[in-house]
This record gives structure tokens, C-alpha cells and sequence, in this order.
């Protein structure tokens, strides 16, 4: 057992940070008033105030301007507006045609399959061995009737970074919307939406140590796209409700606590966990591209052993990780990412995600390697598939 | 801390007893889900003159109910008949066991399928089996018995889930009451085709949802 729980599922959620915390504090005790028109009484106005300050802070950092931003209530939210909105808006208009990858994140593939019940014909582009859409098909798959290409900046479980400068450039060129979910490379992998030529961006406060339940989605000056929550007008009259002051404050100051040289620290992590596990525990493999891959993610897998068990056997030890593998999953399925990248069964089975975020060390790369390689000659000590 | 399984459980996933492979097996068998990828071999020694199970061994590729699944039955199973422990079932298992969680009843049933397989194995390779059997609605139903729904943990046959069985010059039909992009649907629709192809006579087998 470590002295203190090891975290390594940054991915799915972060220790949101005490700064985050302080910032959030006024906006449920202090200025908890709804953010009125800059008519409403002086509380109001503040609150205003401070939920246009955090939404031009983070505009800001997409290259956006402040009126190309929504807050949302998180990523998944952020990525149906993005399908189905442009699919309310320019399904009847232009064409039911959507094009997304193969290994996108759950938001996005179920939205799409939603829209194909609804009458829309969606392309799932397959990915090569590292997780990559080929540009070409890509290119080739656009007609005048696509209305929409989604494909994500990085992926959820295996890293691998698109190139979406690329990707933006054949869909301007082809004349069809662009989103890309950045949930995973938002403040972490550099993103200008001028330079990219996305049409919108899903990003997400909980992966980057500020709060759930708060996310947000780029939309460019003049996209089309329908109403979302009727209400109010709210969020540009495009997701009415009460705002979440101190969600979209803390969001905010979250952007702003991340810095490059932190980042550098999680790629340090990255990449010692990387090379310790292939160099000493044989039997292993990268899932992703080695370099193309987020700083903050490595997933291995561990031929002859299940995901699950290892996972398990980690938790005893105070580790915390999480596995492609179908028995660990809500559906029963294998992932769908591994199997997107050519991978069967037995690479799903035993893949583990290890992710990174502010409050590791290096010294949890050395102890969850030390862990990992006992755990591994355990479990393959009792399975009929490898050899004694 | 707070793990997902009894202490029972967490024992015999940490300590699993009677791990490995017998010199010489009196009968052997290996199973796999192919929907969740596990998979578990059991092999055992038969006492002949008391048609027991004298030693008995497993191994787990699998997660961690197969595991100590694997490893309470090979426990329950040692020193029996061969029919006492063909009856072991899978609620056999999950009571020694403290308790199984329901969705994980079809990667711990494996391990009972090993036993029964390991027995008939030993049955065959003996000569103590029946003639083949033709495949009929019964036979296909019967298997269908050892598919577990896993919002239950208890076989479909039971839970009411299988609408329809279809036989038809070898090609097999089976409908599934439930809609096609229900959360388990892929991963059922695998185990049935599992169950069912191997079938002797069996030409083509489908699984059908009703939505």
C-alpha cells in the first residue's frame, strides 16, 4: 500500500485545485445573484460582470472572441449542441450528412448515431494502427449534403493527437462545418481556432483541475446552429437557464492555473512511464502514437492478463488506473478505440490507461511500474495463456 | 476503501487456490466468452472406482469474479462425484462466494461451464457419452439457458428474453426481446452465436432484436 492513494485517472476526472476553489467561493456566499442586465441591481450587475470576465478568458485562450463562447454544463453537452444543433439548423437547409471518426469520445459518436435514427446519414471514418483518420478519405468522403465533420483533437484512452490544422483545411476547402472535441488537449496542446479554421470546439473544465459539471463549446461568428435548452436568453438565446457563476469563474481560473512548464512535467511522466514499462516488463505494448500523443496520457497493454484484474490489484495497492477491457465497462464491450486501431480482443482485454495531472510525481511513475511488474507476473502466473 | 466485491471475493482473487495444470488430466476443458474475452481452463483427475473428482485445477485469464470464481469451484468440486459436482451451479458459486455482482454473472459462469466441460470431456474420451443428438428448438434453448443477462444474473431462458427460436434445414434464428441498441445487445448477441454455432448440424446461426 502507498502512503497516500496514487491517482492516474486524470482523464476521466482531477483533484479540482484549492485556487479553483477560492475563486469560486464569493459566488455561492458573496455575489450569488443572478447575472441581471446591465439594468439589474448591483449584484447582478457584478455576477454579469464576472461571468463575461470568465468567458472572455477563456475565449481568449482559444484565439475566440467572447461572443463565440458558451458555457455548458461539460463536454458531452458541448459536443450534442454541436451535432445536433447543427443538425437541427442545416439538416433540412444543406444535406443529413455527417462525417466523424471511428474512435471518437461517447458524446459525439452517440449524438451521431441519434441523428442517424433521425433520418441523417453518418460516415464513420476508420483510423490506421496509431489512431489517425486518413486525410484523403476524409477529403473524399465530403459531399455538397455534409453538413458537419466532428473529429476529436485527441483521443480519450490512446492519446493519439489529429491533425486537425489539416483536418480544418479540407473541410473549409470542401465547404463543411468543422467541430473538434478538445476535452483532453484543451490548455495542454496549443489550439488557435483562427489558425485551425474549427467551426466549433468542445472543451471541458473537469479534466484541468476546476469543477464539474461546467464545460464550454466555440461556436465561429456566424454558424448556423439551433436553439438548445428553450428558456430564457441565456447564453446568447442559445442555452437558456440560470448561469453557473461559480462554475464559469472556476473554469476560468483553471485555464488560467495551467502553464507550459507543468505540462512538460506531465510529458516527463508520460514518457518515463512509457519507456519503464516496455524496457521491463515484457509482454507489453503501446496502444497510440508514441510521440503524436497527449502529454498527459500512456496506455499499455499487458498481453495473457485482464484489465479488470489488474485494475483491482492496483486499487489494493492504492493505485488508481483505468482498462479498455470489456469487463470493466457498463455495456460489456471491449473498447471501441483498441478495436478502431486494428486491435482485437486480447489488446482490449488488457490495455490500462495511466493519465497524469498537477499532483503527481515521478516517484508514482516509479511505484506504479514497481506495482504494475509484480502485478503482471502474478496474473500471468495463473493464466492459460502464457508461458511459465 | 471501498472495492467493488465481498471479501470472500477479494480472498480468493488475491489467494486463488488449486492455480495450474494436471500431469496427465483425466479430463480437460477450456472456455471463453467471447464477448468479454475471458476465458478459464479447468482440468480434473477421476477416482474411478468412486467416480470422484480427485484433483482438480484451474486457470484464470480473466477478471476478477472469473478469477475466484474459477478458484471457489475447483474447492466445491474436489472429492465429489462426477454427478454432484456437474449440479454445482453458478448460485452455488456466488453464495460461497458472498455474493457476486449480477452484471458479472457472465464471466463468472465460465468457470462453471469448465467444470461441466472438463466432466463431459472425461465422459467422451471414456466412452460413457450418448449419440450425437439432432438439434432442435430444445436443444438450442438449452444452450441459451447458459447465456446469463447481465441486468439479472440469471439466464435469459429465464428472464423471458428469448422472443423466438427458429430451426430450419440447419440455419438458426433467435429474437431477443430487446431493443438492438440496448447497452448489452452486441455483447449478447456474441455469446449466442457462441453457444449456438458449435452445434453439430447447426449451418448458420442470427440473433434478431425486436426494435
Amino acid at each position: 500500500m502507498q502512503d497516500r492513494p496514487v491517482y492516474l485517472d486524470n482523464a476521466a476526472a482531477t483533484r479540482m485545485d484549492e485556487r479553483v476553489l477560492d475563486a469560486m467561493r464569493p459566488y455561492f456566499l458573496d455575489t450569488y445573484a443572478v447575472a441581471t442586465s446591465e439594468f439589474g441591481y448591483s449584484q447582478g450587475i457584478e455576477a454579469r460582470e464576472s461571468l463575461d470576465d470568465a468567458r472572455e478568458s477563456i475565449a481568449v485562450s482559444l484565439g475566440a472572441g467572447p461572443e463565440e463562447f458558451i458555457f455548458t454544463s461539460g463536454s458531452t453537452e458541448s459536443s450534442n449542441i454541436a451535432l445536433k444543433g447543427v443538425a437541427q439548423a442545416l439538416g433540412k437547409k444543406k444535406g443529413k450528412h455527417i462525417i466523424v471518426s471511428k474512435i471518437e469520445d461517447f458524446p459525439v459518436l452517440n449524438s451521431a448515431k441519434a441523428l442517424e435514427k433521425q433520418g441523417f446519414r453518418v460516415t464513420y471514418l476508420s483510423v490506421d494502427g496509431d489512431g489517425f483518420i486518413d486525410l484523403q478519405e476524409l477529403s473524399d468522403s465530403i459531399s455538397d449534403k455534409t453538413i458537419l465533420v466532428s473529429i476529436q483533437h485527441a483521443n480519450q484512452e490512446i492519446g493519439t493527437i489529429q491533425d486537425i490544422d489539416s483536418i480544418g483545411r479540407v473541410c473549409k476547402e470542401k465547404g463543411a462545418l468543422f467541430h473538434s472535441d478538445t476535452t483532453h488537449t484543451f490548455t495542454r496542446v496549443p489550439l488557435d481556432v483562427r489558425k485551425t479554421h474549427a467551426d466549433l470546439v468542445t472543451v471541458s473544465a473537469h479534466t484541468i483541475h476546476g469543477p464539474k459539471g461546467v464545460g464550454g463549446l466555440y461556436i465561429r461568428s456566424g454558424t448556423q446552429i439551433g436553439k438548445w435548452i428553450d428558456g430564457g436568453f441565456q447564453e446568447f438565446n442559445l442555452r437558456a437557464g440560470l448561469e453557473n457563476i461559480p462554475g464559469a469563474v472556476g473554469f476560468a481560473k483553471a485555464v488560467e492555473l495551467v502553464t507550459p512548464e507543468e505540462t512538460l512535467h506531465l510529458q516527463a511522466m508520460r514518457d518515463h512511464i512509457i519507456d519503464r514499462i516496455l524496457d521491463e516488463i515484457p509482454d507489453t505494448t503501446l496502444n497510440g502514437h508514441r510521440w503524436k500523443r497527449l502529454p498527459q496520457n500512456a496506455n499499455i497493454t499487458f498481453h495473457f492478463i485482464e484489465g479488470e484484474s489488474i485494475t483491482l490489484h492496483l486499487d489494493m495497492r492504492g493505485f488508481a488506473v483505468s482498462t479498455g477491457s470489456a469487463c470493466f465497462s457498463r455495456s460489456l464491450e471491449g473498447s471501441h478505440v483498441i478495436f478502431g486501431i486494428g486491435g482485437d480482443h486480447e489488446r482490449a482485454h488488457g490495455s490500462i490507461r495511466f493519465t497524469f495531472g498537477r499532483y503527481n510525481t515521478m516517484k508514482d511513475v516509479d511505484t506504479v511500474v514497481v506495482a504494475a511488474a509484480e502485478i503482471a507476473n502474478e496474473l500471468r502466473s495463473i493464466s492459460p495463456l502464457s508461458e511459465k | 476503501m471501498k472495492f467493488p466485491y465481498s471479501e470472500t471475493v477479494l480472498e480468493h482473487f488475491r489467494h486463488p487456490r488449486n492455480v495450474g495444470k494436471i500431469e496427465n488430466p483425466d479430463g480437460k476443458a477450456m472456455e471463453g466468452s467471447p464477448a468479454c474475452g475471458d476465458m478459464v481452463s479447468v482440468q480434473i483427475k477421476v477416482d474411478p472406482a468412486a467416480n470422484t473428482i480427485s484433483d482438480i485445477k484451474f486457470e484464470s485469464y480473466g477478471c476478477a469474479s472469473n478469477i475466484a470464481t474459477g478458484s471457489i469451484i475447483t474447492e466445491l468440486a474436489k472429492g465429489k462425484t462426477l454427478d454432484e459436482a456437474r449440479k454445482i451451479t453458478w448460485k452455488d458459486a456466488s453464495e460461497a462466494l458472498g455474493g457476486l455482482p449480477k452484471i458479472k454473472a457472465h464471466c463468472s459462469v465460465l468457470a462453471i461451464e469448465g467444470l461441466r466441460s472438463a466432466i463431459r470431456n472425461y465422459e467422451e474420451r471414456h466412452g460413457l457419452v450418448k449419440e450425437k443428438v439432432p438439434t432442435t428448438k430444445e436443444v438450442v434453448q438449452k444452450r441459451l439457458k447458459k447465456v446469463m443477462n447481465p441486468l439479472t444474473g440469471l439466464d435469459l431462458v429465464r428472464t423471458n428474453l428469448v422472443k423466438e427460436i427458429e430451426m430450419k434445414d440447419g440455419d438458426v434464428r433467435v429474437v431477443i426481446d430487446l431493443p438492438a441498441d440496448h447497452q448489452f445487445a452486441s455483447a449478447l448477441k456474441e455469446e449466442i452465436l457462441e453457444k449456438v454455432e458449435p452445434l453439430w448440424d447447426v449451418k448458420k446461426a442470427v440473433v434478431e432484436f425486436t426494435e
